[in-house]
């Protein structure tokens, strides 16, 4: 068998796979947070809070209504991205324009209310989800079982990645967003509803958040803390990738999770850290980030 | 030197007591601070629920102690050995504090007992699982008191490797918990017959098995053990079914799952396999009866630490009702000589290195047909009598073992 540093070329084609699919939900958290962040300053501490709440509605749902999990993808995301415009509506306006700082003690003040509440409601065990019944089991690649639900994964995750890309960057919506938090005034006066729009963008961040946390329910234990854990990889992904940047976020959410599953292979006490040591490393040599514009 | 002083006090004690002369509770209070994990990945099976049951022992002892008022604090210790260390190390300098209990996380466990030898305060572990704290890491002021992780691998260990599962392949959580478990188990498997053929130390917490489970496929391993606990192995249980390890004809053992987790997971999930507990709530009358009265107070069925909670604190009052005192060397010893007989255990008893012995019991998750309600989850296969279950002081590095 081909052994690359001692390790099996097929464990290692099936690692590299792990790492993708994990990248997915990297790339689908730190896009919200990019979106929120690069449209609006504001930095979503509640992000990982908006992830959870995507998993728990969908179990919540399901529990109480039968609702499934096809509805819930469409359902969990609106109804929390709703609850992040009411957030955005009611708490984050009001330190609009100030120092980022504000935004990031808000936020993660909401994030621990929430997880709170919710912890002393449901606990941290885990609520059950059983998976649809079309994606029980799996493949067989050869170097690796292919679980069908983490094929799905990922498809599903690039495809709401590139839409996202798509709208911001090349639809005329996208260009009113970048146009409306570059100068709101000017847009205002070309009767544009900013407001609105803030609102929506970070409704739509939110729903992003979501929507990976409906996808994370079939397969991780959903518990409140279950956000708290992935945030500040996410954050770090971000940063990484050059705070507020579309693409870079996408690109290096994929690239992360793969590091990460190489390293949970060749040395897996360092796997928590790995992310981190590499935005070090980034931070010294590029200060904006892999893909960040010249502040 | 602090050693020979404490064997003095005790002596000293003793003497007073022998001679009749009233010993005292210190500012006519007994003060206990209850130091759990509240609010992350070991919140249920100790947490805000074992503060309940501290305090339904203080209500069943009758509230005062020798006319001497019991006063409780808490705190969330948050997994971590520096946050629990100042709040025990202000708990005992400032806030006069007798009896630290609850303690779930080993790290956490074993920092704060150097604290407390450091004040002589006495300490009563009921969450925590690693061996090493009545071994290495005994001290004479704390007793450890429901588990840990030597019967975890007597138990199920040895009981997968007789069924023939002869290699190993571990994924072990990479702090102080794990790593006794490890080399309990490695120490029982070896012992067997078996042998260890990989290990994996993954950060704890970690959300994500999938690289790991990978792993432990490729390793080709019989039984592919899990040396974890709370959401790290529920969540490797799942990625292991998702991943078809049972399946593809390996074995899981998981060595240590608390009521909370197999709830969590479901008879249809956790069905089948097989975990040692000390305690389970459905074994006798006495235990139903009690655990009808914690889920009343709580909503949920107690877990072994729960129940361990709740009988040693009642064993602390006990002992600090006889002696008339509230020094920590006294009511240890007094806690020593007292075999303990109530609905936690038969004939228990605390050893000089702290831990206390009981019998402990092999459990198999019933199946989804066999469980008639959702905390109907364990039929027990067997009970490994408390000699044979715990670490024999033959064998112990404490310091207190001659």
């Amino acid at each position: 068998m081909t052994m690359i540093f001692g390790v099996p070329l097929a464990v290692l084609s099936g690692q590299l796979l792990i790492g993708i699919i994990n990248g997915a939900f990297y790339a689908l958290l730190s896009l919200g947070l990019a979106v929120i962040f690069g449209l609006l300053k504001i930095i979503n501490f509640a992000h990982g809070a908006m992830y959870m709440l995507g998993a728990l509605v969908t179990v919540v749902l399901f529990d109480l209504l039968g609702v499934n999990y096809w509805v819930a993808l469409f359902v969990a995301p609106v109804l929390v991205g709703a609850f992040g415009m009411l957030i955005e509506y009611f708490l984050l306006r009001r330190i609009a324009g100030q120092d980022h700082i504000y935004s990031l003690l808000l936020t993660f003040g909401v994030a621990l209310i929430i997880q709170g509440v919710l912890t002393n409601i449901y606990g941290v065990s885990g609520l059950r989800y059983s998976m649809p019944d079309m994606f029980k089991g799996g493949i067989n690649l050869g170097f690796m079982f292919l679980p069908y639900y983490r094929a799905w994964v990922i498809v599903v995750a690039l495809l709401v990645c590139f839409g996202t890309w798509f709208i911001i960057e090349k639809t005329k919506l996208g260009s009113y967003l970048r146009a409306g938090t570059e100068d709101s005034q000017l847009m205002q006066g070309f009767g544009i509803n900013v407001p609105l729009l803030v609102s929506l963008t970070y409704g739509f961040g939110v729903m992003l958040a979501a929507f990976a946390g409906v996808l994370a329910a079939p397969i991780y234990s959903v518990t409140p803390v279950m956000g708290s854990n992935i945030l500040i990889v996410v954050f770090a992904v971000v940063v990484i990738g050059g705070m507020g940047s579309i693409g870079g976020a996408i690109i290096t959410g994929i690239l992360m999770g793969v590091i990460e599953g190489l390293t949970k292979t060749f040395y897996p006490p360092a796997s928590s850290a790995v992310i981190f040591l590499v935005m070090v490393l980034v931070l010294m040599i590029r200060p904006t980030g892999l893909f960040g514009k010249e502040a | 030197m602090t050693m020979m002083k404490k064997l003095l006090t005790s002596a000293v004690a003793s003497a007073l007591m022998a001679s009749g002369a009233q010993a005292a509770i210190s500012d006519n209070t007994v003060k206990i601070g209850y130091l759990a994990d509240m609010s992350g990945t070991y919140r249920d099976l100790a947490g805000p629920n074992g503060l309940t049951a501290l305090e339904m022992a203080i209500k069943d002892f009758g509230g005062t102690v020798n006319g001497a008022k019991i006063e409780v604090v808490s705190a969330d210790d948050r997994n971590s050995p520096d946050t629990s260390s100042s709040t025990v190390r202000r708990w005992v300098e400032n806030d006069k504090v007798d009896l630290v209990a609850g303690m779930v996380a080993s790290s956490v466990s074993i920092a704060v007992s150097k604290i407390l030898e450091e004040n002589d305060r006495l300490g009563i572990i009921s969450g925590s699982a690693a061996s090493s704290i009545t071994n290495e890491h005994c001290t004479p002021n704390h007793i450890h008191y429901v588990y840990d992780t030597y019967p975890l691998a007597n138990g199920t260990a040895s009981a997968v490797v007789k069924e023939g599962g002869k290699t190993w392949y571990l994924l072990t959580a990479d702090y102080a918990f794990g790593h006794a478990l490890e080399a309990d188990v490695t120490r029982v498997v070896e012992a067997n017959g078996g042998e260890i053929v990989g290990t994996v130390r993954h950060p704890f917490p970690t959300q994500d098995f999938s690289s790991f489970i990978l792993q432990a496929q490729a390793s080709g391993a019989d039984v592919v053990g899990l040396a974890s606990a709370g959401a790290d192995t529920t969540n490797a249980i799942t990625t292991a079914s998702e991943f078809g390890v049972t399946q593809a004809g390996q074995t899981l053992a998981a060595l240590l799952l608390f009521l909370t987790d197999v709830h969590a997971l479901g008879a249809e999930t956790a069905q089948g396999i097989q975990l040692t507990t000390g305690w389970y709530w459905d074994m006798n009358d006495e235990t139903r009866e009690w655990s009808d009265r914690f889920m009343k107070e709580t909503g949920v069925r107690p877990t072994m630490v729960h129940a361990g909670i709740y009988s040693s604190t009642m064993q602390y009052l006990n002992a600090v009702a006889a002696t008339g005192s509230d020094d920590a060397q006294t009511v240890r010893k007094q806690m020593m000589d007292t075999p303990i007989n109530d609905m936690f255990a038969k004939n228990g008893k605390i050893r000089v290195d702290g831990r206390m012995v009981h019998d402990m019991y092999l459990a198999e998750v019933k199946t989804p047909a066999e469980s008639k309600n959702e905390w109907d989850l364990y039929k027990i296969l067997r009970t490994i009598p408390a000699d044979e279950a715990y670490r024999p002081l033959s064998e112990s590095k404490c310091k207190l073992v001659n």
